[in-house]
């Protein structure tokens, strides 16, 4: 099962990249939010599948019973959707802000890439 | 007399902070005094503490009579242009860092010559480089002298990185670096192979610090500091650096027919470019910096000699040189704050107005001139002797010492006699004598020109001996005699005075000539130097306009490229075995939902529109949420889907708003190969590794503890949940941080949007 997984976190990260690469910056949000899955799906899988049981201890016991699923990946990953959700929000905005400054949101056209050199010309002097 | 200190300026009271802090150079030249007996009787004073042991690098000073000379030079001019500066700089704005750059680059000054450690050395060196850099450009609003500051620390910051490369050599030769334990090492250094670079990374090193040809350059452009800097750099600091440091190597580089030739051949035509140009500018300034040049070739020249009198000469040089270039440096600051020019066109008659001036600037051109009774004569005659010994080109330092000498003569009589005699110009109106502070540094340094002059052989017992012992292993008596007999050199002194005043009388036409000659000449250094910058930076300017286009696919692909590099150099090897075929014979409802994640990936990949992308996105969210789920992970999986629903509704509120997918121009195909290719890379690599990780037991330690202690120290039955909000609670405050800092950032952003 978990080389199934890393298989799946290969190919969504190469969708990812392909995505970020094509210079739009509305695709590269889009693959920007896939790798954070690709990589939260990594952390898990790193942290093997072997059993299927919550980390959670039964009431009125003060340890595990049996064999549950590895706590500490959870943990990070439960801190990393969170963070990669407030970094997409804001990455949104500063596309939003972008498109209302130059107009467009192609990295590559001149008009792009001139409204950004003559923003940053204007703060120097 | 009464009259002319009536028309005595009184000194300003603006300036007290410039003379209180004179006392410092002050107090430590009256230390130095204790020391003097000692260094007298080839005592030398070591000091040391521990700096960076674990390199071998350790805060050693030591006093020798070569250091003593020098500290002795730097702090009494040290105190003079302080106290002269509390005057002259009155009024100026920036007086706080002018006072502190002046005192910072004394001790740096100090530093290098009492530094025992080569390193140690190298960092005061650098210290006065960039220091002078501050002083010349002092005045900062005036583009001139900011220009010739970065000349001079490009110069001599280059030259700097010489010297450490030339030490760094002689380290790897495994020669000391302490300057107390240069014995018997020499022999070995001269016969190495590697001997020629070191040899030439020091020079260079020295030579620019010192302004030798063909890095004289900087030198007359430093004048735009002002003028008690000028003075300071160049009669006691700065470019008597370089010399020090011929002077510290000598026992151990010197002596081989590389080091002679060079130095006097470098020395003698510096010598003799720096004397002709002095004649050529009208700034009183301007000459005197050639004048420097000129000293400079000559202590040069004198230092590729071995003989005790070649040697001898330049320490004695150098103290004359010292004494009679600041009082002269300083008069002129006078002159200029007097009469509000320094252009020897423009000046003459000051004899009546600044008498007391008069009599400094007439004591340190007698000297300058080698007049018989001044330490300058004195100077002259064991310059001559020194030349007539040198081992390599006697004739051409003979020579060149003669012709250099005589155009002296002349320059001295030239700013001595046209400042302050003949007939005053209207322009100049009324003029009044400087205040004391500006009078006492040149009358004493004129003076003291003028009782060396009187007392020779206390001098050289005292001064000029300690110091060329500490740099030369002969041990015969050195005496500076106030009359040595009629011999060659008394010759050569008198043709020396001849020659000097026929120039003097050519001196117009000659002034005329020499600059139409400078002006025809059709490669100078100072042009190099120009276009060599320019070269730089247009070199750098192409550089950066290919490697920096903005692009944001030239530098994600960059970056990209980069990793997969390093990366796949490293991994590529062990690849093949990390790799596992996924076992098909456990179809499950995991592998379905793989599948479906795949193809909402698939949809993200190909969507034309925004809304189906935007669904794709929340399918693969959903996915990995039912992962999550699946292998027990209910809270994350809770979590997941709750962001996702979050996510998706944004993205839906700020894509709608934005322009349509297909709005933007299609890529060329051959680029879309390569993203694909490289992302594929990417994908490959990624699997690769997770799998050879999968390979490795699973270190459960940390988890272990959890589980342990979740409900034992911390009472939570939720481990996942004890991690967050006890055991790592401070990961959880960053966090929360980031979220709130993203939000309170957007909507600043989004707010001032609406505001345009």
């Amino acid at each position: 099962m978990e080389a199934l997984l890393a298989m799946l976190v290969g190919l969504i990260t190469a969708a990812a990249f392909y995505l970020m690469l094509s210079g739009m910056l509305v695709r590269f949000v889009f693959g920007f939010t896939l790798m954070g899955n690709a990589v939260n799906l990594l952390i898990f899988t790193a942290g093997r599948l072997t059993h299927s049981d919550p980390p959670l201890i039964e009431p009125g016991q003060t340890g595990l019973a049996g064999p549950v699923a590895n706590a500490l990946p959870q943990a990070l990953i439960l801190t990393a959707i969170v963070i990669g959700f407030a970094m997409v929000t804001f990455l949104l905005i500063l596309l939003y802000r972008t498109h209302h400054q130059t107009g467009t949101l192609d990295a590559d056209q001149d008009a792009f890439l001139t409204e950004i050199s003559l923003s940053e010309k204007g703060k120097v002097s | 007399m009464s009259r002319i200190f009536l028309t005595t300026e009184t000194v300003p009271d603006c300036c007290r902070a410039g003379r209180i802090s004179s006392l410092f150079p002050l107090s430590v030249f009256v230390l130095l005094c204790f020391a003097w007996p000692g260094i007298v009787n080839g005592h030398v004073y070591q000091a040391q503490s521990a700096w960076i042991p674990s390199l071998g690098l350790n805060l050693g000073f030591r006093l020798d009579g070569l250091s003593f000379l020098f500290c002795l030079i730097i702090t009494l001019a040290g105190f003079f242009v302080t106290l002269f500066s509390a005057s002259y700089m009155a009024g100026k704005p920036n007086l706080f860092s002018y006072f502190f750059y002046l005192h910072a680059f004394m001790v740096a000054m100090l530093g290098i010559v009492t530094a025992d450690h080569l390193l140690l050395l190298f960092v005061f060196w650098e210290a006065t480089t960039v220091l002078s850099y501050l002083l010349i450009g002092f005045d900062h609003e005036n583009t001139t002298a900011r220009e010739n500051a970065r000349q001079a620390i490009l110069v001599t910051g280059a030259g700097g990185l010489f010297l450490l490369f030339g030490i760094l050599l002689l380290k790897t030769m495994g020669a000391p670096m302490a300057l107390s334990q240069w014995t018997q090492m020499g022999m070995d250094i001269r016969e190495h192979f590697l001997y020629p670079f070191i040899f030439l990374c020091i020079l260079v090193g020295a030579m620019t610090k010192s302004a030798q040809v063909p890095f004289h350059f900087w030198l007359p452009n430093a004048m735009s500091a002002p003028t008690p800097i000028s003075a300071f750099l160049h009669a006691a600091t700065m470019v008597k650096a370089g010399i020090y440091l011929l002077m510290r190597f000598h026992p151990l580089l010197g002596g081989t027919s590389l080091w002679m030739g060079t130095l006097v051949v470098v020395g003698g035509i510096t010598a003799l470019w720096g004397a002709i140009q002095a004649l050529a500018p009208c700034d009183l300034k301007r000459v005197l910096a050639y004048t420097t040049l000129m000293a400079l070739g000559i202590l040069t020249l004198f230092l590729g000699g071995q003989t005790v009198a070649s040697l001898t000469a330049a320490a004695t040089f150098l103290l004359v040189h010292a004494l009679y270039k600041a009082a002269l440096f300083l008069a002129t600051g006078s002159i200029d704050h007097q009469c509000r020019t320094r252009d020897l066109r423009n000046l003459g008659g000051l004899f009546s107005a600044m008498p007391l001036t008069m009599l400094a600037v007439a004591a340190a051109t007698l000297s300058m001139a080698g007049f018989p009774l001044f330490f300058g004569f004195i100077g002259k005659e064991i310059m001559y002797e020194g030349a007539l010994s040198e081992e390599m080109f006697p004739g051409f330092a003979t020579l060149a010492t003669l012709f250099a000498n005589s155009l002296m003569t002349a320059v001295a009589g030239i700013i001595l006699l046209t400042p302050f005699f003949g007939t005053r110009p209207p322009s100049l109106g009324q003029v009044h004598e400087v205040p004391w502070t500006m009078r006492l540094g040149p009358a004493v340094m004129g003076g003291i020109g003028v009782v060396f002059g009187l007392f020779p052989e206390w001098v050289s017992a005292n001064l000029i001996q300690p110091a060329v012992f500490a740099f030369h292993p002969s041990r015969e008596e050195i005496r500076l005699v106030f009359f040595h007999g009629f011999n060659l050199p008394l010759l050569l002194s008198m043709i020396t005075l001849t020659l000097g005043s026929v120039i003097y009388i050519f001196r117009i036409s000659l002034r005329h000539r020499i600059q139409d000659v400078i002006d025809r000449l059709w490669i100078t250094t100072p042009r190099i130097y120009q276009k060599s910058l320019d070269a730089f930076v247009a070199g750098g300017t192409w550089f950066v306009r290919r490697t920096q286009t903005g692009m944001l696919h030239t530098y994600f692909a960059v970056i990209m490229v980069t990793v997969l590099l390093i990366a796949g150099w490293a991994w590529i090897p062990h690849m093949g075995a990390a790799l596992i075929v996924p076992d098909m014979a456990q179809i499950s409802i995991a592998s379905g939902i793989c599948l479906f994640i795949l193809a909402a990936t698939g949809v993200v990949l190909m969507a034309k529109k925004r809304l189906v992308a935007i669904g794709g996105l929340g399918a693969v969210g959903a996915g990995v949420a039912l992962i999550f789920l699946m292998f027990g992970a209910p809270d994350i999986a809770l979590t997941q889907l709750l962001v996702e629903t979050l996510t998706v509704i944004i993205f839906s509120l700020v894509l709608l708003r934005l322009p349509l997918l297909r709005t933007v121009r299609k890529r060329s195909r051959s680029r879309n190969l390569f993203d694909a290719g490289l992302s594929i890379c990417a994908g490959i690599l990624v699997t690769s590794f997770l799998m050879g990780l999968l390979q490795v037991p699973l270190d459960r330690n940390l988890t272990t503890f959890f589980e342990h202690y979740s409900y034992v120290a911390a009472h939570g039955r939720n481990i996942v949940n004890v991690i967050l909000v006890d055991f790592r609670s401070l990961d959880t405050l960053g966090e929360i941080s980031v979220v709130v800092l993203a939000a309170w950032a957007g909507v600043v952003l989004i707010r001032r949007q609406e505001k345009e």
